[in-house]
């Protein structure tokens, strides 16, 4: 009884607080939407600027173009060695490589450490986990020394090869995390009927982890299209040049006078993010909630 | 949705171990057998990557840190020289300035208004998603070459920044980029302007205290203060560390945003020769194989050390839930 009066004194309280507080609530809606269109407002200058002729968007900071340069998403679309979209392809083929590889031998291994039995399997996790903190910085000059000695440099094995050997172990964490989640009596009575390891992870667990599976090809398309260092060490060729080398070619190689279409190709740049960003904020959410990741 | 359908978070990572019904013990040998080798087949492709792409190539470098390797002729052992040079090398020491005061300045930084955004957003504030997508969208865009390109132009001679403040009637602005007291400046706010990604994870760590804590407290007679110091905070300090470790291991990686504003200088004057940089020019550029090798294993160092302290110096200000 006393305690059904104090949830109640305390739901009064609450009610009565909120309704005294209303203009503050309209204070702190305020308050974000200012520091949220503070925030984006330079990607809004940007995709402004795209539009604009060269020579105003150095004199205009707001969003309006006085005048109209739809012509900039054509230079820059010409304005290297191949067409843009030459570029793109071979984004598309890095990232798509990155996914599938991510998926699977990531989800290999996840079942393995989050279902399995089997020796030394605290010390392997541990230095799964440990592996995940490892900078890409410290191995890369090995890695450069044994990819150019299999004649690898250039083309675009040594950013996906390595994808299909689990390397990206933060995914494994997070799909161990989450198998973790799933109910063991489903493994138990499939084994009962005669499922072995394969069929349980492939035909049980798979379908069941969905979001998992998810976060991860949506973390990994991200990431591997904004990566710039690997690909930077790895692809010197300009014409296997992914969409951030490209960039970087463009930054290069025009002066200050070509700023609006460099401008529209780095919002054609980042265009996949934010529509994978659209699409599947709910995985993204849920992923950093898991594992803490960019 | 049922339980499967919701990712676990970090808080509640450390679930128990399942505990298995014992199976008769002939059976159980042969049945272990076949699943220790089902296990090693699963993690076969990971055993690879690791010997190959990664143990493998960290015990090369710490090899070819002790020799003098240019890629065109084969490796010739050098002893400590190479380390011997990095005592000597003030462009090095420039670099880990560098570094260490964008690290240690932009992290804090981030984290606090990670934190206070949090903070404010976990009150029951309608249209919460939206607010977390908006304060979110930068840490996915912020590692990007695109967005590197915006710094160079928001913060040039004729950026954003500066047609603004020419507004307000600021005349004679720096380049802020071009400058060596403010480029490193312009990086550090690029690094903060992506809190939405340790924002999100502190907001999953608000989620699991529980709203009883707070209305006993309130009974009790605590003020929101006293709430704040005695409730959240305590409880919310394994998710800190958490965001602490992260965000120190990814602000110590950072490359391409120093790259691409300093035109893969690291100018002006070396003010954004970042570690990563410095490591990148010496190997890839002067294709100084044998010192960036040990530059390599000294960032390691680095990074192993200070996730070393950083656990030690949890023991004395996070709290777990059971003490």
């Amino acid at each position: 009884m006393a305690t059904t009066d104090l949830t109640a004194q305390i739901a009064a309280r609450r009610k009565e607080r909120q309704r005294r507080s209303r203009p503050r609530r309209i204070l702190i809606h305020l308050g974000l939407i200012s520091f949220g269109l503070v925030m984006l407002y330079p990607l809004l200058w940007m995709l402004a600027s795209s539009f604009k002729p060269t020579e105003v968007i150095f004199r205009e900071p707001g969003l309006l173009p006085s005048a109209l340069a739809p012509g900039n998403y054509v230079e820059g679309w010409n304005a290297l060695r191949n067409p843009f979209h030459h570029y793109i392809i071979n984004s598309t083929i890095v990232v798509a490589g990155s996914v599938v590889g991510n998926l699977l031998a990531c989800s290999m291994a996840a079942y393995a450490f989050a279902r399995l039995t089997f020796f030394g399997k605290r010390t392997f996790f541990a230095i799964m986990l440990g592996s995940i903190m490892l900078p890409i910085h410290v191995v890369i000059v090995p890695q450069y020394i044994l990819f150019s000695s299999l004649d690898w440099i250039n083309t675009f094995y040594p950013l996906i090869v390595p994808k299909f050997l689990a390397v990206d172990a933060f995914f494994i964490f997070l799909m161990v995390q989450f198998i973790r989640g799933l109910p063991r009596e489903l493994d138990d009575s499939a084994r009962i009927d005669g499922c072995g390891h394969f069929r349980i992870y492939w035909k049980i667990i798979m379908p069941l982890c969905t979001p998992a599976l998810a976060t991860t090809a949506i973390f990994t398309f991200i990431w591997t299209w904004n990566d710039f260092f690997s690909q930077l060490v790895f692809l010197t060729d300009p014409d296997m040049a992914t969409v951030p080398l490209a960039l970087r070619q463009f930054v290069d190689s025009q002066g200050q006078t070509s700023w609006g279409p460099l401008f529209a190709m780095s919002v054609i740049a980042l265009g996949p993010v934010f529509g994978f960003f659209l699409a599947g904020q709910r995985y993204l959410v849920r992923g950093i909630a898991t594992t803490g990741i960019k | 949705m049922p339980s499967t359908g919701r990712a676990p978070t970090a808080v509640n990572e450390h679930a128990p171990p399942t505990h298995r019904p014992p199976r008769p013990r002939r059976k159980k040998s042969m049945l272990q057998r076949r699943e220790n080798r089902a296990a090693y087949l699963f993690l076969a492709p990971w055993f690879v990557g690791l010997a190959v792409v990664t143990i493998g190539p960290i015990t090369a470098s710490l090899v070819l840190s002790f020799t003098d390797y240019s890629l065109l002729e084969s490796p010739n052992w050098v002893g400590t020289e190479n380390y011997e040079r990095m005592l000597g090398d003030s462009r090095l020491h420039n670099s880990l300035i560098v570094t260490f005061v964008y690290v240690f300045v932009s992290v804090p930084l981030q984290l606090a208004l990670a934190l206070a955004l949090a903070l404010v957003l976990d009150r029951g504030v309608r249209g919460l998603p939206i607010y977390r997508s908006v304060y979110y969208l930068p840490s996915l865009l912020g590692g990007s070459v695109a967005i590197a390109i915006l710094w160079r132009l928001v913060f040039g001679t004729d950026g954003l920044i500066n047609q603004v403040l020419g507004m307000f009637g600021f005349e004679d602005l720096p380049g802020w980029v071009g400058h060596p007291d403010y480029a490193l400046g312009t990086l550090i706010v690029l690094n903060v302007w992506t809190f939405g990604s340790p924002m999100v994870i502190f907001l999953a760590g608000l989620r699991q205290i529980p709203t009883m804590y707070y209305e006993a407290a309130a009974v009790d007679g605590a003020g929101p203060l006293k709430r704040f110091f005695s409730i959240t905070i305590p409880l919310l300090t394994p998710i800190i560390f958490f965001n602490l470790i992260l965000q120190l291991i990814n602000a110590f990686q950072t490359f391409s945003q120093a790259f691409i504003v300093s035109g893969g200088t690291g100018g002006p004057a070396d003010s954004t020769m970042f570690y990563t940089l410095y490591l990148y020019l010496r190997g890839f550029s002067a294709f100084d194989m044998g010192y960036a090798s040990a530059l390599a294993w000294f960032l390691l160092l680095i990074i192993a050390g200070l996730t070393a302290v950083n656990f030690i110096a949890s023991k004395y200000w996070v709290h777990y839930g059971d003490d």
